[in-house]
């Protein structure tokens, strides 16, 4: 098969990077639309911009990876989603806050705009409207029997908030219906103007379970703008990091799945492994969540004396307790009749939203960021663990296994770990110019593109893995039960303020 | 299976780690026991709300309820309903959003109440307060008694500030 960008006619945008970029006309772009419909490339994102939007492409068997851009200066632009419903989505963002229109069949409804900002189009033309919050038009529902379960955005747990509306049959849901948005902030009219620094503490909080991913995509995607080389050592400390947040949150996933099974003592177990790998991570860069600690250039701090020791005394214990607590898991007939066959989520389904992380792998989409991609991961030797099964159990052995690689990648990093400077300075920049990345997050993959202009942020688009994984849950929880949508919303554990920026 | 069990329940669950802020901890654990008795007969009732955050300061307020922090030990428990709430945590900017949700909330706790916003977003917006969609601090929506600084606090602070809040009403607690 021949490459996207011989594909996807347009102009090469210089002063782009690492991936090419390339201007198009309406219908290279609908090529490109149609590339992602009939399964020859994997749509990393789709986003706005003043008076033009750009598609990110994946083709998964190469590895190779194009933005394709479309100006668009009658606000308005082919959808993609009429031919590729994960498009669908984005789109709806994309005419909230660019004003700009899909034109084609789909879904006219807004989605982040939930009528209260007092202010219509933000980061287009920017027009005030009044606060009028109309109904939302659910999807009607029609049948014998059918009764609705409205649930948030107040949820019953610590949790963020988001309106589900469930239509039942009985104890079976035969459909779910989400409707987000609630803690969108403004992220990217936040980016826009801001300066590299302030613009990586907003990146390190469009989702605090994944910080450290958000800050890498960004630091990478600045890097790749700037043509900067890093440190060594900051790499590898990057990747520590990257490591003891993947390590933290798949244990607080894997108990807080069980717990939805009320199964409590995996949840206790799991939460004391969460608690100490988030010490060690205190230990090492003197934050739990190791927020900031990833910084454009590098990283802002090195590891504190002994931290090493500590870690690896954390490894120890995770070595020596881990593998009970999974065989409890295993054992527990009452667990598994809850978690295995719930949930499914098709392989082929799974490939067509590119979803990634767990919710992917467990579905037999062997995607994962870290390869071929970044360093130090081309040094370090690990396993991608995917599963065909699709359901919330395969999605806990994801985690399972995927801590088991992350211990075996913390040791190796320790022991190659670097000596030598943090951080690079920034150079002053002549011409604007563009960067992207993608980074491996906990829960998938983030998307970080970025255009700098006189040494600001022109433009910032960062895109959460829980884009396509939203949409997925709609459909793996038809035909289930009620009681079991906790475990499977917990199994796929999607960010809600990563979607909603 | 019997044996798993056992082995696991050999685990040091509680017993606190030879670190300095270990001390601490079991420091501001008597104190928040002993005036969350006295004043509440052992019990207080927690609804969290997020109106905006980004799930990091959720995470801490997550720990407080492992093993470390066993947040229950004190009388202190999240509930699942605003109705059963003594106490709101709120934490975010308060997203345009969230303001109604958060605001019917509020109104659905009970009497005598409080509300404690946790986090550096939810004193003043933080990082977020310029935005057109974020309304600013929690106080900009609903009464606020006690703000718990950080990004996010540590569960430790987290106590830190219940004590505080249990400490500071005594008007209030007849």
């Amino acid at each position: 098969m021949s490459a996207l960008t011989d594909r996807i006619e347009g102009r090469r945008v210089e002063g782009h990077r690492p991936w090419p970029r390339v201007i198009v006309r309406e219908n290279a772009w609908r090529t490109a639309a149609e590339l992602l419909a009939a399964g020859q490339a994997t749509l990393l994102s789709l986003w706005g911009d003043i008076n033009k939007v750009h598609m990110a492409l994946l083709d998964e068997s190469s590895g190779e990876k194009i933005v394709v851009t479309l100006e668009c200066p009658d606000r308005q632009f082919p959808s993609v989603a009429a031919h590729h419903l994960p498009a669908q989505r984005l789109e709806r963002a994309i005419r909230d806050l660019y004003g700009l229109e899909p034109v084609g069949p789909g879904d006219d409804r807004p989605w982040l705009n939930l009528g209260f900002w007092g202010v219509m189009h933000p980061l287009g033309d920017r027009r005030q409207s009044p606060v009028a919050c109309k109904p939302y038009a659910f999807l009607p529902v029609e049948g014998e029997n059918l009764h609705q379960i409205p649930v948030g955005p107040v949820h019953a747990g610590i949790i963020e908030p988001g309106h589900f509306r469930f239509t039942a049959n009985g104890e079976t849901i035969v459909r779910l219906e989400e409707r987000l948005g609630y803690v969108h902030k403004g992220i990217d009219s936040l980016m826009s103007g801001a300066d590299l620094e302030r613009g990586a503490k907003l990146a390190a909080r469009v989702s605090g379970d994944s910080t450290v991913a958000y800050a890498i995509a960004f630091a990478q995607a600045v890097e790749a703008a700037l043509q900067m080389q890093i440190p060594a050592r900051a790499v590898y400390l990057r990747a520590l990091m990257a490591e003891l947040e993947r390590m933290a949150n798949h244990f607080g996933d894997i108990g807080a799945i069980c717990n939805d099974a009320s199964f409590a003592i995996m949840h206790a177990h799991c939460g004391i492994l969460r608690e100490r790998t988030l010490r060690a991570a205190d230990a090492c860069f003197g934050h739990r969540l190791m927020m900031d600690c990833v910084v454009p250039g590098g990283v802002a701090r090195d590891l504190f004396p002994n931290a090493a020791e500590q870690v690896r005394a954390l490894l120890q214990i995770v070595r020596a307790s881990f593998p009970q607590i999974v065989e409890l898991y295993e054992n527990t007939a009452s667990l598994q009749d809850r978690t295995a066959t719930t949930g499914i989520l098709k392989p082929d389904l799974a490939r067509r939203f590119g979803a990634g992380g767990y919710v992917g792998r467990a579905s037999g989409r062997a995607f994962d960021a870290r390869r071929p991609g970044y360093a130090p991961y081309d040094e370090l030797t690990f396993d991608i663990p995917v599963l065909d099964a699709g359901d919330v159990d395969a999605r806990i052995w994801i985690r399972i296994r995927e801590v088991e690689q992350s211990l075996s990648l913390v040791e190796q990093i320790l022991q190659r770990l670097p000596a030598g400077d943090l951080r690079a300075a920034i150079p002053e920049m002549g011409a604007p110019c563009d960067g992207v990345a993608l980074v491996e997050g906990f829960r998938g993959d983030v998307l970080a593109w970025i255009r700098i202009e006189d040494n600001h942020i022109g433009r910032c688009h960062l895109r959460d893995p829980s884009w396509f994984q939203w949409p997925l849950l709609e459909a793996v929880i038809e035909g289930n039960i009620v009681a079991d949508f906790p475990l499977c919303n917990k199994s796929f554990n999607c960010s809600y303020s990563g979607h909603d920026l | 299976m019997r044996k798993i069990l056992r082995n696991l329940a050999r685990l040091p669950l509680t017993e606190p780690a030879p670190r300095p802020d270990e001390a601490a901890l079991a420091e501001i654990a008597k104190r928040v026991d002993a005036a969350a008795r006295r004043r509440l007969g052992r019990s207080l009732s927690i609804r969290e709300v997020d109106a905006g955050s980004c799930n990091g300061c959720e995470l801490e307020i997550h720990a407080l309820n492992n093993a470390f922090y066993d947040l229950e030990r004190f009388g202190l428990r999240f509930v699942a309903s605003p109705r059963h709430a003594d106490v709101l945590m709120v934490t975010g900017p308060v997203t345009k959003n969230m303001r109604e949700a958060l605001e019917r909330t509020y109104n659905a706790t009970p009497d005598p109440k409080w509300v404690v916003a946790v986090g550096d977003c939810a004193r003043n917006g933080g990082i977020f307060a310029e935005s057109y969609a974020v309304v600013g601090g929690v106080d900009r929506v609903v009464p606020v008694d006690l703000h718990i600084g950080g990004c996010p606090p540590r569960p430790i602070d987290l106590l830190k500030g219940l004590l505080a809040l249990l400490e500071a009403r005594p008007a209030a607690a007849k």
